[in-house]
């Protein structure tokens, strides 16, 4: 049960979004731009990012729903989404996506913990400075999403249907619309 | 020098904002919402949230400039938020920050840390389910602000008068800004890109 009073019925953070509308507004806004801006990086990519930190810090209700949507948008692609949490290297991804990977998860860590041979690995592998920023702050997002999640204790369903009918309407509709919807 | 080509001469996540407009505006907003909206946790408080997380992530941009603010919400005195920072639990305040920077303290470790007795106690201590909330949202957010400054190795000034300055107007002109100055926007450039290509 959650730690405090919160909205019936609705999963992990869209129950602290409905909750708190004020705090939801630039939440929703920086994870759209983020996921589904324009970008040199696929939203299947963003999205390994995404489930990958979220996997580091444990957060069951994220990495669900958000390897959920990136199996999604890389063509039903579950088995490769488990694979790249399994064993990022053996992985069948591009090798700059996989230095992405390693910054992403050292971000997790800390801010700290991200060293000049790992930018500089991304970059031989072709990864612009952009696609580094982001790979950092996408990172740095969901330690926030992460932490928001379970430090309240949302509800986290247990079926991997859920996550697979959520992640169509967030392909389809992106996370502002899909958090205001509801559906 | 930073991971990547920054803004010259910008310091810490001022740096990262100018780079990217698109995601510091909603970044600004929501600091602006946590820190200096409407709540019943006063501005100081909250400040004093951030600085305790951005310490413990020993974040030192962050942990300097939001120690700043935290002193300019009162009167410019910094022995409240030093004595926070040093040891929460002697420090001065009410049984009720305490208790909500514990569980910021949880927070900051794992979002999986945080107990049913850790909220217990701050409920004892008189906290509702909005400050308990927004204690959990803030120290959340610091987690991400220290990743993005020390992820992108920013320029960290290690002179303490730039970060009282940087927390006066942090305290009393707060986190929303006009227009980014900074090198511009990466959206056009990427769908100027794009359209070039289609075409």
């Amino acid at each position: 049960m959650s730690y405090i009073d919160l909205p019936a019925g609705l999963p992990g953070i869209r129950a602290l979004l409905t909750y708190r509308p004020e705090t939801a507004r630039p939440l929703n806004d920086l994870v759209d731009v983020l996921l589904r801006g324009p970008h040199t990086l696929t939203p299947g990519e963003r999205e390994l990012i995404a489930t990958v930190v979220s996997a580091a810090n444990d957060c069951t209700y994220c990495q669900s729903i958000h390897g959920a949507v990136a199996a999604r948008h890389l063509g039903d692609a579950e088995e490769l989404v488990e694979q790249v949490k399994r064993d990022l290297e053996s992985a069948p991804i591009s090798a700059k996506l996989k230095a992405l990977l390693r910054i992403a998860a050292a971000t997790a860590e800390s801010g700290r913990s991200v060293t000049p041979d790992a930018i500089a690995r991304a970059r031989e592998h072709g990864a612009t400075d952009l696609e580094i920023h982001d790979t950092v702050l996408i990172a740095a997002v969901f330690c926030l999403c992460n932490r928001y999640v379970d430090g309240l204790a949302t509800w986290t369903p247990s079926d991997p249907d859920f996550y697979r009918q959520r992640a169509k309407v967030i392909v389809d509709n992106g996370y502002s619309l899909a958090t205001t919807t509801n559906r | 020098m930073p991971h990547i080509a920054l803004p010259p001469d910008l310091p810490g996540i001022v740096s990262g904002f100018a780079f990217r407009p698109e995601t510091a505006k909603p970044m600004r907003e929501l600091a602006e919402v946590l820190l200096r909206g409407p709540n019943t946790l006063t501005s100081a408080e909250r400040e004093m949230i951030a600085a305790f997380v951005s310490s413990r992530n020993e974040c030192h941009f962050c942990q300097a400039s939001h120690s700043a603010a935290a002193a300019h919400h009162q009167q410019g005195d910094y022995a409240l938020v030093e004595a926070v920072k040093r040891d929460y639990v002697s420090a001065p305040i009410s049984p009720k920050l305490k208790a909500l920077l514990a569980i910021a303290g949880r927070v900051q470790e794992s979002g999986r840390q945080v107990t049913a007795d850790d909220v217990q106690r701050a409920r004892d201590e008189g906290a509702s389910d909005r400050e308990i909330h927004d204690a959990v949202l803030i120290a959340a957010a610091f987690s991400m602000f220290n990743r993005y400054v020390d992820g992108l190795a920013t320029l960290t000034p290690r002179d303490d008068a730039a970060y009282d300055a940087m927390g006066q107007r942090m305290a009393h002109q707060g986190y929303i800004r006009n227009q980014e100055s900074g090198i511009g926007n990466h959206e056009s450039r990427i769908t100027n890109q794009e359209s070039r290509i289609k075409n």
